[in-house]
């Protein structure tokens, strides 16, 4: 382990767990995804409001650990008001870096850094926690699912696309 | 070569007829137990999942591999004779250590989950038909539940679950009500995993032969913990794992009565469990060897004899004494502690301590206890109906050994504040 796991849980990731952002569920939304961890039994709910390529609003709740419920709260702030493709961009980047393949900051693709990922590099210590990875990436998985207009999805899924092995990390 | 070489500690005090441990003396006999983890002392509070293993085992394994290895029960050449006996006497340890009645009772397996698989291909896919019922526990580990699971679903049989009260003791009047002309087996837990009760097993046992049904006791959690004896307990199977007994991982044991063993159809086909084999048909075997098909894992059997040899040395009384005053003294330290909820407070308890920490996911407790060197387990402990019974998703949980110590306690102690601070 070359970094000490403390250091993650810092005082950005202990408010948004103590005071999570855009908890709660939509009403009217026009998808939504239940996201599950068998292993740990964590359990997220996200809805949005796509409308056109906007995603306007989105909420999330379920029982958690800190780790995932900071990781929900910021993934609400830093997806709402952006284009389907533009969350789409931030998911994959988070996923890459808490899975340890790129560096915090970079893009898919070699591309420009995307301003958001900043703020979500408070995350990047992840990597180094391999058995903690999925309880940072459940959220991201779970608004994808919904984005995708599953139902549902897990962190065991065989057919997941974004499945990651532990071992990457 | 035997475990008496390098540890000699059960020693009678002059006040106490019970043998006492030498913890400091224990403990230098696990080279891991000096490990330093991110800088701190290990303190391993993991036992219920898997204990260390002892200089004597390693050094067993290492001379099996260095001196006696070949495959088994086939060749007459020098080495697979002595690695024969070698294995059938790990055998004989094995069926002294539990009191079986005969060495042929004992069956090798990969561990636990797999000696409960074999009943349950063996005898329930033999004599469980659709309308039948299996009695478990909510209690149980999934490896109790799983194969019955999928039992019940061949079969078209029904699972009945024995409840606990809050304290995580089971409820023997609802297990009494139970039972039904289709009762055919009965299966639990003798010491549960994730809340350490020890289950008043020999009169449940006792009650169910009054109804004329077999019951198997996975004995994963107490062997390791308490004088197990098979004939006292009057079971018909017990299963245990070897890992959890300061043994190698890969090695299992299934007792059975002979006769309910003889009765029983093979579970895996292959070398070792035939009789005669044409290309019309095979006849099987005796027992054990009709039920260990291919090469079984040789050198873990002989490793789990040896770590069996060690804890004998020891005495299970002293083990047994000195994981009793860990528990006693870890519940009173834990249970004054602001904001901590022990889960599963039963008066007969082995030395498990499930809590929840008010505020805090079991899994940011288990993280943060890792960078104080702690290791716990924190989870649903492969017990998610229990965990849905008790109402929380996971919980933490220290489990002792006896080479554990009250400083092992407090340090659990000092890292559940630390905890909390990070989370004030």
């Amino acid at each position: 382990m070359s970094a000490d796991p403390k250091a993650l849980y810092q005082e950005v990731i202990l408010d948004h767990n103590k005071k999570p952002r855009n908890y709660g569920t939509l009403e009217h939304a026009s998808h939504h995804a239940d996201g599950l961890n068998p292993l740990c039994g964590d359990h997220i709910h996200v809805t949005l409001n796509l409308e056109g390529d906007a995603l306007q609003a989105i909420a999330f709740h379920g029982e958690s650990c800190a780790i995932c419920k900071a990781s929900a709260s910021m993934m609400t702030m830093a997806v709402k008001g952006k284009s389907r493709n533009e969350a789409e961009q931030l998911i994959h980047a988070f996923v890459d870096m808490a899975t340890g393949r790129t560096s915090p900051g970079a893009t898919v693709n070699a591309g420009p850094p995307l301003p958001a990922m900043a703020r979500l590099s408070v995350f990047s210590g992840i990597r180094d926690l391999p058995m903690r990875v999925k309880c940072a990436i459940l959220p991201w998985h779970t608004l994808q699912a919904a984005l995708d207009s599953q139902a549902s999805t897990s962190t065991e899924a065989q057919n997941d696309p974004m499945h990651t092995p532990m071992g990457d990390a | 070569m035997t475990a008496s070489d390098t540890t000699t500690v059960a020693t009678p005090t002059a006040s106490n007829t019970t043998p006492v441990l030498n913890v400091q003396r224990v403990r230098a006999d696990f080279p891991i137990l000096s490990l330093q983890v991110g800088g701190k002392p290990l303190v391993y509070l993991d036992n219920a999942a898997s204990s260390q293993m002892p200089t004597p085992v390693i050094q067993r394994l290492h001379h099996y591999q260095t001196h006696e290895h070949a495959n088994i029960h086939r060749a007459v050449h020098y080495l697979s004779e002595t690695a024969t006996a070698a294995y059938e006497a790990a055998r004989r340890t094995v069926q002294h250590f539990i009191h079986a009645r005969e060495e042929r009772e004992i069956i090798f397996t990969s561990g636990t989950t797999e000696s409960i698989n074999l009943v349950m291909h063996g005898w329930g896919r033999k004599f469980i038909a659709a309308g039948d019922e299996i009695i478990i526990s909510v209690l149980e580990h999934h490896s109790n539940i799983v194969p019955w699971h999928m039992l019940c679903a061949e079969k078209g049989a029904t699972l009945k679950v024995v409840p606990i009260n809050d304290a995580g003791e089971l409820q023997l009047d609802a297990y009494a009500a139970l039972f039904s002309e289709r009762t055919r087996l009965v299966s639990l837990g003798h010491v549960s995993n994730a809340l350490g009760s020890i289950n008043p097993v020999k009169q449940m046992v006792a009650m169910a032969h009054a109804q004329g049904v077999p019951v198997l006791l996975d004995g994963a959690q107490a062997v390791p913990h308490l004088q197990v004896d098979v004939q006292d307990l009057d079971c018909d199977f017990y299963a245990f794992s070897g890992h959890k007994l300061c043994g190698p991982t890969g090695i299992g044991v299934l007792y059975g009565r002979a006769a309910l063993l003889e009765e029983m159809q093979p579970f895996k086909g292959g070398g070792d469990m035939i009789h005669t084999v044409t290309l019309e048909k095979s006849t099987y075997a005796p027992i054990p060897n009709k039920f260990e098909a291919g090469t079984p894992p040789i050198a873990a059997a002989i490793g789990l004899a040896a770590a069996i040899d060690y804890l004998q040395g020891l005495g299970m009384d002293a083990i047994a004494a000195h994981e009793h005053a860990l528990l006693q003294y870890a519940t009173a330290q834990l249970g004054a502690m602001p904001g901590v909820r022990l889960i599963g407070t039963a008066r007969e308890k082995a030395a498990v301590l499930s809590f929840t920490l008010q505020g805090i996911h079991p899994h940011d407790v288990g993280t943060l206890l890792s960078t104080e060197g702690i290791a716990v387990r924190t989870g649903h402990h492969c017990a998610q109906p229990l965990m849905q019974r008790l109402g929380v998703p996971a919980t933490a949980r220290a489990s002792f050994a006896f080479y554990n110590t009250l400083t092992d306690v407090d340090a659990l102690v000092a890292g559940i504040r630390s905890v909390q601070k990070v989370f004030a």
